[in-house]
């Protein structure tokens, strides 16, 4: 109660709080508890972030919903009071052209609608038995090899990077290239200049790939791209830009719900026989779901901007003033989701944010959703002796990316 | 009890998500994902996955009128 009484009259929060968060290190895979702090002191309340400015955060489930589909919250990165994730990110805005990333409507949901059609949910579905043969034999393969392993490079990686590929169309025989140059744009260990080499490298792969499937079009999403293209609705390189795009969102967000679920899941034994005893598809999208909710692995809060003055509760957020969704303190709101600190995979979690909420909510979710099926679907079936083969408090988590996972997961079996 | 479903085209951001929680209820078009409903005065024992896809849908792009 002393939080409450703290408060500065005009009720905004004591400039101290900073954004990000950090964790509770004995506590690794729950969400900062300051986030708890504030939701229940300052629901609306101000923070400060790296450029010393103070955006609002916003910390409760319904809020969140209610301002990410207010047309007065905007994602358009050009304005001034637009709070950055980090210096990089301010320093690009200018730079980069309209994307679906940092546009409103109608703009915005032009440029979706252009890129929607090979996520469809019936289209995503159809991808399931290649999905579950990736996975499979990326199974195999570590059954067939030296004990321990980790799975972030056996399966964790692999599994999404395989799958995107499927889906943009890269045929067989350039499989290892397109993986192993879309980990070297993720891994921490590689160099600035690796990374840009990587993604360059990709870049150009996709942009020759884009004019294969010109003249010899298939059914996969280059070539969806490619049609539009030869429309005229888009061009040849916004084109090749949203198939990188969709490699860098979808690739490293799957890993790591790959990797940190199954840390999760070992770690509520419980919780793990459930999954591995009930292969119902609703137990398992219901897990899948649970896992997305709990761990809710995007830590650097989803960023916009007020277009118009907005009263929220008892505060008014001014025209200009920056605001920032904590994902996961919507998704521990215990208004929302009761016991939110219990991992329980049978809960209804189905309105969990973790996708984010609004027009921006995750373009990739419903590929996200079956690839973490198909994978915890199998994998604790497969090998129902899995354990972790190094303590908990030994393994490192990467507090200041974009999410939250863990750099190496050494299991046996 | 009765239920009307309305969709507001226009806000709809083709994420599929009511396809999913009613797939009775709910398609979408092939060339850009936009909502379809197929049914907009769903049988009693739909009703619940529609109030889901209601609930769940990013845009607030659906709203029922229940009687
Ligand atoms: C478990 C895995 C994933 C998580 C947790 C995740 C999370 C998110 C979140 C929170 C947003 C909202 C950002 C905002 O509102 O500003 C988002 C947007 C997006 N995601 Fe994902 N994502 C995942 C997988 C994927 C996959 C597999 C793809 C593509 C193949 C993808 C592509 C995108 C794109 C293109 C956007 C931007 C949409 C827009 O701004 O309109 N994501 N994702
Ligand atoms: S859930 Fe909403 S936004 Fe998504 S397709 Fe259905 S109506 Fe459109």
């Amino acid at each position: 109660m002393s939080g409450i009484l703290a408060r500065p009259a005009d009720g905004t929060t004591p400039p101290d709080r900073a954004y990000p968060m950090t964790r509770d290190l004995t506590c690794p895979l729950a969400p900062p508890p300051g986030l708890h702090t504030a939701r229940a002191e300052s629901p609306v309340g101000r923070v400060r972030i790296w450029n010393g400015t103070t955006p609002w955060l916003i910390t409760r489930h319904a809020d969140q919903r209610a301002l990410l589909v207010d047309p007065r919250v905007s994602n358009d990165d050009h304005e001034p009071g637009f709070p950055y994730v980090n210096a990089h990110r301010a320093a690009i805005a200018h730079a980069t052209p309209p994307l679906i990333t940092n546009t409103d409507a109608p703009e915005h949901t032009r440029l979706r609608r252009m890129v929607n059609a090979p996520f469809l949910v019936k289209r995503i579905e159809a991808m399931r038995p290649a999905i579950q043969k990736i996975v499979d034999d990326l199974i195999d393969t570590m059954l067939d090899g030296p004990k321990p392993a980790d799975l972030l490079t056996a399966l964790a990686l692999p599994v999404p990077s395989l799958v995107i590929a499927e889906l943009l169309g890269v045929p067989y025989a350039d499989h290892d290239f397109f993986q192993s140059n879309s980990n070297l744009v993720l891994d921490s260990d590689a160099s600035a200049d690796e990374a840009r080499r990587a993604s360059g490298a990709l870049t150009g792969y996709l942009d020759t790939l884009l004019g294969e499937k010109l003249t010899a079009p298939g059914e996969d999403v280059l070539s969806g791209m490619g049609r539009r293209v030869t429309a005229g609705e888009m061009t040849r390189t916004e084109a090749v830009h949203m198939g990188v795009a969709m490699l860098i969102a979808g690739h490293e967000t799957t890993a790591t719900m790959i990797s940190l679920g199954t840390l999760a899941l070992l770690q509520h034994p419980d919780q793990l026989a459930l999954l591995r005893d009930d292969d119902d598809p609703r137990t398992v999208a219901g897990a899948v779901d649970e896992l997305l909710r709990y761990l809710t692995i995007v830590q650097t809060g989803v960023r916009r901007v007020a277009k118009e003055d907005i009263s929220i509760g008892d505060q008014v957020i001014r025209a200009g003033d920056g605001i920032i969704f904590d994902l996961a303190a919507a998704n521990w709101d215990p208004e929302a989701f009761p016991e939110a600190d219990r991992l329980d995979l049978r809960r209804p979690a189905r309105t969990h944010q973790a996708f984010g909420y609004g027009p921006h909510q995750c373009l990739g979710q419903s590929l996200a959703r079956l690839e973490l099926q198909v994978v915890y679907g199998t994998l604790y079936r497969r090998v129902p002796t899995l354990t972790l083969a190094a303590p908990l408090d030994q393994l490192a988590f990467d507090h200041t990316g974009t999410t939250y996972g863990v750099r190496c997961l050494p299991v046996t079996w | 009890m009765s239920m009307r479903v309305e969709l507001d085209e226009p806000k709809c951001v083709a994420s599929g998500q009511c396809v999913m929680a009613a797939p009775e209820v709910f398609d979408q078009r092939e060339e850009d994902g936009v909502a379809i409903v197929l049914d907009d005065g769903p049988a009693p024992e739909l009703h619940d996955g529609v109030r889901e896809a209601a609930a769940i849908c990013p845009a607030a792009a659906i709203h029922l009128v229940e009687r």
